[in-house]
């Protein structure tokens, strides 16, 4: 970002890349996939890069709201530096707070959760997707309640499944029912408290009972539930675990 | 006047003024929360209180148990209209005073008892369920024998009534058809003719006995009903409407940015500010961050609470409950109107300023079931009624972090890491860019 606006260029969207997806080994994968999306789509991003900073999101979760709003408030004086009107996430907790917390704090920007993004490039005919290497394949999508229940995005991850000419299989809790991976609330960076079982085996088990051979998610914490989930299952040669970016990415063999 | 009309009319009215004073207490209860400005967006709200209070969208999302509420509901609703003949028969002394509709008012017996029939099935079937089916919801440890002796009481009332009323009607039919003086040819009794057969063989003397004794069965068990109401989860019948009416309208992602602490974090950020300069006399008394207490709450959350019917049905979603945590989302709505209840009384007996050094937190709510929660809104998207139960958690981990620094070791660490290098983990700002470069 600050390479182009030295150059005097403002770039059409902002590439939130997020905590996990700089530093998670298997998140990095989701944004360098959904960077290939967007440099074969010829889309005129940037990324603040090493600018960039937490959302603040596990902070305000845990109850540290003091924390929270330093980091927004911070992050809230780059964007706005650069001038910065749209903003595309891979993370749905990036996602929430950049959408409905920062707007209060002085932080107003569009922002987009990549599955919505991608949806869009679709519908204006930017993006094709043909299915063949799904062709046949039983693909579940497990919901992150932070695109979800927190802010009613459905359709678009599954609009994106059936582009890929697969058959999506809905699990038992979908949608505005779909069980939460476990990580959310800053439970991702804590031990569980005690209880009988984890939410992630919870939740995996329901996945498999649907026998898919790939479990969808659009949020790098789930992926991070599930993966481990579906390994403690015993089950990660008959069932992948892959981001949106990452099927269509896959799909276009990029 | 006659003497039962006198005595009506007393009943009426100290059941009313007993009813209005609860409610008082209930309002001023909910009052002790702090200000919240929800009067915004007037249309949407009355659309979704159209939606969900009145049209019951939330309760057909588990069908059968939202279609025998639905029934239950529509009843209650329509049979007050037959109370409110109910009423006017006992204070003027007639009877069956709507009685000069004719036609209409046949088929408004009809329709009043086709209800109270559906009623009445539908409370045992609720009955059965809680009792002998003993649906794994309306168990739990916060479900002790007073919320499981409060929902048998409320259905086992709403039989009683229903009966009286049926059998109220049989006896009259009855009397019609022997021609008794006052009871004049109404209404065609589509459900209680059944029970006529019963009372073929009685006298018109105790027949009138049975008729009287039922209705006034009937209209004392309303206004017994009417004034258990403020001690029970039942309440919601009530609350419903506003609580649903100045629900969060915002993205049920969205949590709000605390004021107090907005403050401070822009004074840090405002580079004319100076570090050496005197605090600011505080404004008032010095505010709270988070909740440790009911009073800390909005009065949209106390409302929550006295609006919960304890259904259960947040806590059956709760992925930390059914994962065998101690988290029950709808323990946090019963603890909070317990504490508010107890600070009301202590208020009552010890005036504005009373303090028995107890607290929502830890008193009621523990902090491992606050940190047990993932903020999944699974329970607020369940909740019939649009209660806010991840707020009242959230509120009180702010108290939790913020005021007493109690965070467990692990996020004590995410807090450092986040405020050192802007990441909850320990990589450094600098590396961010790295994975452009890996493959």
């Amino acid at each position: 970002m600050a390479e182009m606006m030295a150059s005097g260029q403002q770039p059409d969207v902002l590439f939130w890349v997020g905590c996990a997806g700089s530093f998670d080994d298997r998140a990095k994968k989701i944004t360098r996939a959904f960077v290939k999306i967007l440099n074969n789509v010829g889309i005129n991003f940037a990324v603040l890069g090493t600018e960039e900073s937490c959302t603040g999101d596990p902070a305000k979760r845990a109850g540290n709201e003091f924390l929270f709003q330093m980091q927004a408030m911070g992050n809230i004086q780059v964007l706005n530096a650069y001038e910065v009107k749209s903003i595309v996430t891979t993370c749905p907790h990036c996602f929430n707070t950049l959408k409905n917390e920062y707007p209060e704090l002085g932080g107003n920007y569009e922002v987009k959760h990549h599955s919505q993004f991608l949806q869009e490039l679709i519908n204006e005919g930017k993006l094709t997707v043909e299915g063949g290497v799904f062709k046949g394949k039983k693909i579940t999508f497990h919901d992150p309640c932070y695109l979800g229940r927190a802010n009613d995005v459905y359709e678009a991850p599954r609009n994106l499944i059936e582009k890929l000419d697969a058959e999506l299989v809905e699990m038992k809790r979908c949608k505005s029912n779909g069980l939460c991976c476990g990580a959310g609330g800053a439970q991702m960076f804590k031990e569980a408290e005690k209880g009988n079982k984890e939410v992630n085996i919870e939740r995996t088990e329901e996945a498999l009972e649907i026998q898919p051979n790939i479990i969808a998610t659009g949020c790098p914490f789930c992926m991070t539930m599930m993966t481990d989930g579906v390994k403690l299952k015993e089950k990660s040669t008959e069932v992948q675990v892959f981001d949106l970016a990452e099927l269509i990415a896959q799909a276009k063999d990029l | 006047m006659e003497i039962s009309s006198i005595i009506f009319i007393v009943l009426l009215i100290v059941a009313g003024g007993l009813f209005a004073k609860n409610l008082k207490t209930i309002i001023r209860n909910i009052k002790l929360g702090k200000d919240l400005d929800r009067n915004d967006r007037k249309n949407e709200r009355f659309s979704l209180m159209a939606r969900v209070a009145l049209g019951q969208s939330k309760m057909v999302v588990r069908p059968f148990a939202g279609f025998l509420h639905i029934i239950v509901y529509a009843g209650f609703i329509i049979i007050n209209i037959e109370v409110l003949e109910i009423v006017l028969d006992g204070m003027l002394g007639t009877h069956r005073l709507f009685a000069f509709m004719g036609g209409f008012y046949h088929f408004l017996i009809a329709a009043f008892e086709g209800l109270a029939l559906l009623v009445l099935v539908a409370c045992v079937i609720f009955l059965v369920r809680r009792n002998v089916l003993r649906i794994k919801r309306f168990f739990g440890k916060e479900m002790t024998t007073w919320p499981k002796t409060d929902a048998n009481l409320i259905l086992i009332t709403e039989i009683l009534l229903m009966s009286a009323f049926l059998i109220m009607n049989a006896a009259d039919a009855q009397l019609q058809v022997l021609g008794s003086e006052h009871y004049t040819n109404v209404g065609s009794f589509p459900i209680s003719r059944q029970l006529m057969g019963a009372f073929a063989g009685m006298s018109e003397s105790s027949l009138i006995m049975l008729e009287r004794g039922a209705w006034w069965f009937h209209i004392i068990g309303i206004f017994a009903f009417l004034n258990y109401l403020p001690y029970s989860k039942h309440f919601h019948i009530l609350l419903a409407f506003p609580n649903v009416f100045y629900a969060k309208l915002t993205p049920k992602g969205q949590l709000d940015n605390l004021a107090s602490v907005k403050k401070e974090v822009e004074m840090m950020f405002d580079p004319s500010a100076d570090p050496y300069a005197a605090p600011a006399e505080p404004e008032g008394e010095p505010q709270r961050f988070g909740a440790k207490d009911v009073t800390d709450l909005t009065w949209k959350q106390l409302m929550d609470a006295y609006t919960c019917t304890e259904c259960g049905r947040c806590t059956d979603v709760c992925p930390a409950n059914i994962t065998g945590k101690v988290l029950s989302p709808r323990k946090i709505m019963m603890d909070t109107r317990d504490r508010l209840e107890e600070v009301g009384k202590g208020i009552d007996k010890n005036g504005k300023d009373f303090n028995d050094n107890k607290s929502l937190l830890r008193d009621y709510i523990s902090e491992e079931e606050l940190l047990a929660c993932t903020s999944c809104n699974a329970c607020v998207q369940a909740c019939p009624v649009n209660i806010d139960q991840l707020s009242i958690i959230v509120d009180l981990r702010r108290f939790l972090i913020m005021e007493e620094s109690k965070a467990p070791a692990e996020w004590t660490g995410i807090f450092t890491n986040i405020e050192n290098n802007g990441a909850p983990w320990q990589f450094a700002q600098a590396d961010r860019l790295n994975w452009k470069n890996e493959n």
